[in-house]
Order: structure tokens, then C-alpha cells, then sequence
């Protein structure tokens, strides 16, 4: 979208009927990197790329638990999603509190979405600048919920958020009626294919995803490096064909990461059925 | 913007709020609020609010009940729960409302019913009231339980008491949920447990032994009312500030029924009784 008159502060409508601060804090959303949340009838999945700001540092973290039934993934602002983050524990944790049970996510994705209306809603206020993605197992069943900066929140069966996700979106947009009878294994796949489709270059990596489970039975859990890497394989062993079928973008790729790298993944190419042109990263570690 | 909550005060403290608290009023709302300390958490502050202080009246804290209603007796059975309790408000020894529920309804899955001070049970009425028509607005199924009822009433009233300020009740919570039936009781220091069969105050001693001797868990419905028939006897025998109009709630599967007051046959017609002057000058 581009400049004009009205999109100086939150207050003030275009004659459409439009604030475009509120949409110019969605596009925030937009520049975090890609994050998918999916369910099935049993089980919630969050899945995330993890960027880092440079070469020395660490990748930024993603996904928090907010309770032992609930996480959440944010994109964009990440001081933003801290805050958030911080407020929806306490919350849950005072709900354990008074009520000795674990709080309903409707409810707390409601009461979210209600502080992030008031950021829309004064002119010495401005909207939080991230989207979250909630997943996690109430009495109702998993549920998998998006928060917007605009205060508005929505129940999806699979949703994808951050840079690029409208391939992701699409790869779920085709798979999702499979997702509600899915075995845990399947939907971490699912998740991570549909994460695979938002990659710019390179490959996922153990390192640079995360991905956290959470269903009726089993209490949020963060998947990440060593957990996560038999998921990343298992995602690799089925696409020899897709790898073989671009060969041309795969060596790009490779030759962006380094000439040794890429001299070793051309040997594993060759092998066949092992991996396909991508898996370098998690055999030499 | 936020309406302010009425009764779920913020002088009630931590984990004494309703969902509708839950959000932060605005600032722009509350000019006038010294907020002394508030956590780094982001919660609210957990003042007391100056407004309760501000208008000059003496902060008053309940130290004596004034209008009481005495035991109340549950007990569990194969398909539910049981309460029982007489439908009266004492006033000291005078037996001055007669006709006082002291058993209520929660929701479709729990009951509720109070000894000690009434307005305080009142109090705690409206407070569960106010937890009840919120889950009616958010419209999405849930609703609260009564182990959430039992387990949110044991913090109100452990707050309370820590202020100095008890809400003066001993409270059986009554609930079936899930297939299984619920039965506890919190006391005015916060004191609360669960159990098959529970009493308060003067049940405590006259129904219990009864309960424990006849009770087990798969009775019927018809041998429960029987129990608590016979216990309730005992109860306004032997109980001064009792009469003889009693109340059964039953929640069940099927929801919440509350009876319609009823009397017991009871035998007074003992020769001893006949001529109570009888002995008056004194034996010896």
C-alpha cells in the first residue's frame, strides 16, 4: 500500500473507512518470518523459521509456552510478542490459581485480542506490531487461533503468518482435510512442509526451525535441534522426486553456501535415497 | 472501553477476580489512582481501590454475624448430589425469617449452600452470579464447574480472611459434572476440603456419625433423601436455632432441582415434657 493523508495516527479514519496505521502494523506482521500453526482432532502444531540477525548470533525464539495446554508463535515485533506473551502466562496462571484448571484459550485469546484493541484506539497508543498464533487443547479440543494487530482474532483449522506465507498457506489450503485424522508424526510434516514452501533459499535445518506439539494427552512441548531432527529427515526422505525435479535450484543453493558444502552435497545427490540435494547441513553435524 | 465491574471489587485482591476484570481498565479511565506497586508482571496493581476509601466513610470489617442460618448437610449418591439445609435466617436466638433459601443454584451443574452470615452469603451469591451471566455471554460452552466453583469460593474466602474482613459462611459446594459428583465445603478462615459427605456447623456433629455409619457411595437417590430425612431430624431435635422447614437441592445428570419446603414428623409428646414446671422448684 502506499503513503497518503490519513495514515498519520491512529485516529484517523480514510474516507473508505480505513485506519491505516492498524493495516500498516499488520504489514509488520508480514516482515517476521514465517510461522504455520495446524491441528487435528487430537493434537495442536506450531512450526516456525527462525531467523538470525547475523552470522555470530543465535536464532530468534519463536515459540514460548504459555502454559502446560497452550504455546504460542509470534511474527513481527519481538519485543511486542514478549509482552504479550508475559501477560497471556499471567493470565493463565492466575485462572490456575482461582479456578484449579487450565484456563479456556477462547477466553484468553479473547481477552488479547481486547488489549490489542485498545492499542487501535488512542491516539497515544499504538497497535502491537505482531501476530500470534495460539495453539493449544481445552476442554472444547485442540484449537488453533490467530491474533491480529487489530485487535481481531480468528479460529482456524491451519493458518500461516510472517514472510512468504502465502505459499504455506496454499500448501495447507490443499492438504488440510487430511490434517483432522492425522497422526502426530503426519502433522509435524504437514507443518514443516508447509514451512519448507515460505523458504526463500536454503533448507531446513534443525537449526533454523522450531516446532512445538501440544494435545489432549501430552502438554506443550518444544521441539527444537536434536528433537526436531528426525522430523527435518523424515521431510527430506520424501521429496527425492521434488529435489530431483529442480536439481538447477537446489545447486544455486548450494553454491550460495560455500564451495566445500556444495561439493559434498553433489556426492549425496549421487547416493540417491538418502537425502535429497539439501541434506548437508544435518548429516555433517 | 471497559465498564467498570461493580461487585467483584479490586479491594478483593489477587485471584479473587471474574473474567471481566481480567482487563485492565484504561488509564485515561482513572486519573485519580495512585498505583503504589504494580508488578512487573503486568498485572494490575493489587491496591486497595482509593475509591472504596475515598468517601469518607470508616472502612468497616465484618466482626460478628447478625442474621445466620445454621447447618447444612450434603451428601453424595450414584447419579449426584444432595444438599439439604432449613430455610431459616436467625436473628441471635429469634427465629425471624422463616422462609430463607439457603441453598441456590449456580449454573446447570452446581449448587451451593451457606450457614453463618446471610448478607455475606448474599454477597457471595452475586459474586457467582456475576462468574455465571459473564460465561453466558462469552456464549462458547463453557461453563464453570464445581471444582472450579469449590476451588474459586476457597479463594475469595481465604483472601478475605486475610484481610481481616471474613466473609462470615461456611459453604458446601454441590456439583455434577463429567459423570462424577462433586462435594465440597469451604469455611470462613478459607479452610476447604472435599469428601463424600460433608456438614457445617452443628451437622458437623449431630449428622456426620449418621452419614459415615449409613453412607456409601452408590446409594440411591430414595436412600439418600432417607439419610438426610434422618439427619435433618437429628439436626432441629437437637439445634436450637433451627425449625422444622427444610430444603433438599439435588443436581443430577439431568441439572438442578431445588424442592419446595417441607416439614418433618417429629415426636414431642414425652411425659417428660408434659408438665415442664413440673420439676421447676428443684429436685432436692
Amino acid at each position: 500500500m502506499f503513503r497518503n493523508q490519513y495514515d498519520q495516527d491512529n485516529t484517523t479514519w480514510s474516507p473508505q473507512g480505513r485506519i491505516f496505521q492498524i493495516e500498516y502494523a499488520m504489514e509488520a506482521v508480514k516482515q517476521g518470518s514465517a510461522a504455520v500453526g495446524l491441528k487435528s482432532h487430537e493434537y495442536a502444531v506450531l512450526a516456525t523459521l527462525k531467523r538470525a540477525p547475523s552470522e555470530l548470533s543465535s536464532y530468534q525464539r519463536k515459540v514460548f509456552k504459555i502454559d502446560d495446554h497452550m504455546g504460542i508463535a509470534i511474527s513481527g515485533l519481538t519485543a511486542d510478542g514478549r509482552i504479550l506473551c508475559r501477560y497471556m502466562r499471567n493470565e493463565c496462571l492466575n485462572h490456575r490459581y482461582v479456578y484449579e484448571s487450565p484456563m479456556p484459550l477462547g477466553r484468553l485469546v479473547r481477552q488479547v485480542a481486547d488489549k490489542a484493541q485498545m492499542g487501535t484506539h488512542y491516539s497515544h497508543k499504538r497497535p502491537y506490531g505482531v501476530g500470534l498464533i495460539v495453539a493449544g487443547v481445552d476442554e472444547s479440543g485442540p484449537h488453533v487461533f490467530y491474533n491480529c494487530p487489530s485487535g481481531n482474532y480468528y479460529d482456524y483449522k491451519a493458518f500461516a503468518m510472517g514472510a512468504r506465507s502465502q505459499a504455506a498457506k496454499t500448501y495447507m489450503e490443499r492438504q488440510f482435510e487430511t490434517f483432522a485424522d492425522a497422526s502426530l508424526d503426519d502433522l509435524v510434516k504437514h507443518a514443516l512442509q508447509a514451512l519448507q514452501a515460505s523458504l526463500a533459499d536454503g533448507e531446513l535445518t534443525d537449526k533454523n526451525c522450531s516446532v512445538a506439539v501440544v494435545g489432549k494427552g501430552m502438554p506443550f512441548t518444544l521441539l527444537e535441534d536434536e528433537s526436531l531432527a528426525p522430523y527435518i529427515a523424515a521431510v527430506k526422505e520424501e521429496e527425492p522426486a521434488v529435489a530431483e525435479a529442480a536439481p538447477a535450484q537446489g545447486e544455486a543453493a548450494m553454491e550460495a553456501e560455500g564451495g566445500a558444502a556444495a561439493g559434498e552435497g553433489e556426492q549425496q545427490q549421487g547416493d540417491g535415497g538418502d537425502g535429497d540435494a539439501g541434506g548437508q547441513a544435518p548429516m555433517e553435524q | 472501553m471497559q465498564p467498570r465491574p461493580q461487585s467483584h471489587s479490586a479491594a478483593l485482591g489477587p485471584g479473587c477476580t471474574g473474567p471481566s476484570l481480567a482487563n485492565p481498565t484504561p488509564l485515561a479511565f482513572d486519573q485519580q489512582r495512585q498505583v503504589a506497586q504494580a508488578p512487573s508482571c503486568g498485572a494490575e496493581a493489587f491496591a486497595v481501590d482509593p475509591a472504596a476509601l475515598a468517601n469518607g466513610q470508616p472502612r468497616k470489617h465484618t466482626t460478628y454475624p447478625y442474621v445466620t442460618g445454621t447447618s447444612v448437610l450434603g451428601i453424595t449418591y450414584k447419579d449426584g448430589v444432595l444438599l439439604a439445609s432449613d430455610t431459616l435466617g436467625a436473628y441471635g436466638s429469634t427465629k425471624r425469617y422463616k422462609s430463607f433459601d439457603r441453598l441456590r443454584k449456580v449454573n446447570e451443574s452446581c449448587i451451593v449452600g451457606a450457614g453463618g452470615e446471610l448478607s455475606d452469603f448474599q454477597y457471595i451469591m452475586r459474586l457467582l452470579e456475576e462468574l455465571s451471566d459473564d460465561d453466558f455471554c462469552m456464549d462458547d460452552g463453557h461453563t464453570l464447574k464445581p471444582a472450579e466453583v469449590h476451588s474459586y469460593l476457597c479463594r475469595v474466602l481465604y483472601n478475605r480472611r486475610n484481610k481481616m474482613d471474613p466473609l462470615w459462611n461456611s459453604l458446601v459446594v454441590g456439583g455434577f459434572h463429567a459423570g462424577k459428583p462433586f462435594l465440597g465445603t469451604v469455611g470462613m478462615q478459607g479452610t476447604n476440603y472435599t469428601d463424600a459427605h460433608v456438614a457445617t456447623g452443628f451437622g458437623n456433629h449431630l449428622a456426620r456419625p449418621l452419614m459415615r455409619e449409613h453412607h456409601r457411595p452408590d446409594m440411591s437417590e430414595d436412600e439418600a433423601t432417607a439419610l438426610l430425612h434422618q439427619c435433618l431430624k437429628v439436626c432441629y431435635y437437637r439445634d436450637k436455632n433451627s425449625i422444622n422447614k427444610f430444603t433438599i437441592a439435588k443436581v443430577s445428570a439431568e441439572g438442578v432441582t431445588i424442592s419446595e419446603p417441607f416439614a418433618l414428623e417429629t415426636e414431642w409428646r414425652y411425659k417428660l415434657f408434659e408438665n415442664p414446671a413440673a420439676n421447676a422448684a428443684g429436685a432436692w
